[in-house]
């Protein structure tokens, strides 16, 4: 069996993900990561026809809340959590370039 | 600003817009802007283990609204994740909408009529706000980021047009229509400066009939002015780059106002790859048809009619009253035109005092009743009040409301009898007999000088026509 993704795939998913794997890694992956995208190409060989797309295991539609607002965390105890913090905000390595 | 030769731009819009809820679009802090940094938080927003978000159905209401605005499709809509790294968005992934958004389809008629599409416009939140720090020569040593999470989470409406806009004042005249159209519902107070409403703009050029060329898309524009000079800027610097032999590379470019210029941010090479998936703490939104009618009988009616209606009371419309219908309807300030024209002020008078006196005190418009507004124009128009002395009074209105009347009389602003400002102007001619005979002999213009005399003996309580008037009755 030839395995359906990869090496490379993997190694680009590794990053977008931030994740550093070794060589060894990064064939052990490609091997178990393949077998999952073989079982869930074994749905292709159902005939789905005439079955509707799932699009979540519950039946549930429209959950919504009311547009009223609700207590906030106190600050001390939000920025307590960071590792640094600076003017009542939250301190992190200078960002290169703008957001994607 | 005309193109080159027979080049022909071709623009393409998205525009973010903040919803004016009181929460945010999966939790329920707060949605203010201008709050203390980080006061307006919970773990919903700032991503902690655990926590799940809840749809805010106002913010479903508001797109719904914009949607039926712009003629779109309202149609069962399902969340998704898009995954990046980045330190604004703390869950590392923020929650859109990909393949089906709420609204799809519809279109924007401009006030010029042209018809602009609309591809789609869905729902997604905000992210929060970064500020860097050190590099750039501020007083703060060390180079790192401050990051605000109150507006992670706030929700968001991406309005996408189509690729239909050919200058850089019809992406204005776009942007401002939405704008308008964006208040009217409901949606947002369209305040650029602000941020509750930023524009991306997609820009490429092409000889008539070609196919479009390869585009470059300019980031985070938030005004009209840099809107309509990045755009002339992207399409003529594509413009000499073909022409000199070059290509144009698809990418995202940056638009620094102070420069006049857009730079290259990253390159299609580099774009990312977001790995959208379903959000599976959100079930699908099948807005039902008749929840979407109650949504639609729920809006007032939208700019294009109201502009109409206002523009049926003028008798025949000049440039400045038309320019100053735009800021009016706009900015959604035409009922207090209309309570003025009922009142019996002049529509020119109106509609210039509304359109720079009230636009430029939105915040406190709750101060100041129709009545309020249409009596000082009244006062202004009768002579009781100068020009000067009616925009006062109007700001003293914006500040802390009341009666005009009273406040003129508070502030000094008598009326000034025609004996006392008779006896005025002739000590003036009396201490400036060389004016007073250039004016005589002809001269016009001196009387600008004798009203500025009178104006500064008087500390403004002169109305200027009565000074030229008496002026003209000695001459």
């Amino acid at each position: 069996m030839s395995p359906s993704l990869r090496r490379e795939d993997v190694a680009h998913v590794a990053k977008l993900a931030r994740l550093t794997l070794s060589d060894d890694e990064l064939d052990q992956f490609t091997q178990q990561l393949s077998q999952v995208l073989e079982h869930a190409n074994d749905m292709s060989s159902l005939d789905l026809e005439n079955v509707v797309p799932t699009t979540h295991p519950f039946g549930l539609v429209n959950v919504v809340r009311d547009d009223v607002v609700r207590p906030s965390l106190d600050r001390d105890e939000v920025l307590a959590m960071a590792p640094d913090s600076e003017d009542g905000r939250f301190a992190v390595p200078r960002i290169i370039g703008e957001a994607p | 600003m005309g193109l080159p030769g027979d080049w022909e731009m071709v623009v393409g819009l998205e525009v973010h817009t903040e919803l004016k809820t009181a929460t945010k679009m999966f939790c329920g802090c707060a949605n203010h802007f201008g709050a203390q940094p980080n006061t307006n938080v919970c773990p919903v927003c700032l991503g902690l283990p655990g926590s799940l978000p809840v749809l805010n159905v106002r913010a479903v209401e508001l797109a719904m609204a914009i949607g039926i605005a712009l003629h779109s499709t309202i149609a069962a809509s399902t969340f998704h994740r898009k995954n990046y790294f980045y330190p604004d968005m703390p869950k590392d992934f923020q929650i859109s909408q990909y393949d089906l958004p709420i609204n799809k389809g519809g279109y924007l008629d401009l006030p010029d009529g042209s018809r602009v599409s609309i591809e789609r416009a869905h729902l997604e939140e905000d992210t929060g706000k970064s500020t860097h720090l050190g590099g750039t020569g501020r007083i703060h040593g060390a180079d790192r980021s401050l990051v605000d999470y109150n507006r992670s989470g706030v929700p968001l409406v991406e309005i996408v047009s189509g690729p239909d806009i050919r200058s850089s004042a019809q992406a204005r005249s776009y942007a401002s229509s939405l704008r308008a159209i964006l208040i009217a519902t409901g949606a947002s107070d369209g305040r650029m400066e602000e941020g509750s409403m930023r524009i991306d703009a997609n820009v490429s050029v092409r000889k008539p009939n070609a196919p479009f060329g390869t585009r470059c898309e300019i980031k985070n524009l938030n005004s009209l002015r840099s809107l309509q000079r990045a755009i002339d800027f992207e399409a003529l610097r594509q413009i000499e780059l073909i022409e000199s032999g070059g290509t144009v590379r698809q990418e995202t470019r940056h638009w620094d106002e102070n420069v006049g210029a857009t730079s290259t941010m990253r390159t299609k090479e580099e774009a990312e790859d977001y790995r959208y998936f379903r959000e599976p703490d959100l079930v699908e939104l099948v807005p039902s048809d008749e929840w979407q009618g109650r949504v639609r009988d729920a809006l007032g009616p939208m700019p294009a009619e109201r502009r109409l209606l206002l523009i049926s009371r003028l008798s025949s419309p000049s440039e400045t009253q038309l320019d100053a219908v735009e800021v009016v309807i706009d900015l959604g300030l035409e009922d207090y035109v209309h309570a003025a024209l009922d009142a019996g002020a002049d529509a020119s008078l109106a509609l210039a005092r509304a359109a720079n006196e009230l636009a430029a005190g939105l915040d406190l418009l709750s101060n100041v009743t129709f009545t309020a507004f249409s009596s000082t124009l009244l006062l202004e128009q009768s002579g009781t009040l100068s020009a000067t002395q009616s925009k006062t009074v109007l700001g003293e209105l914006l500040k802390s409301g009341g009666d005009p009347a009273s406040i003129a009389t508070s502030l000094g602003f008598e009326q000034m009898s025609s004996e006392s400002l008779a006896s005025t102007v002739a000590l003036l001619i009396d201490e400036n007999p060389d004016e007073w005979e250039r004016f005589r002999d002809g001269d016009e213009k001196l009387a600008q000088f004798f009203i500025g005399q009178v104006m500064k003996q008087t500390k403004g309580q002169a109305n200027g026509k009565d000074v030229i008037k008496e002026l003209h009755a000695r001459r």
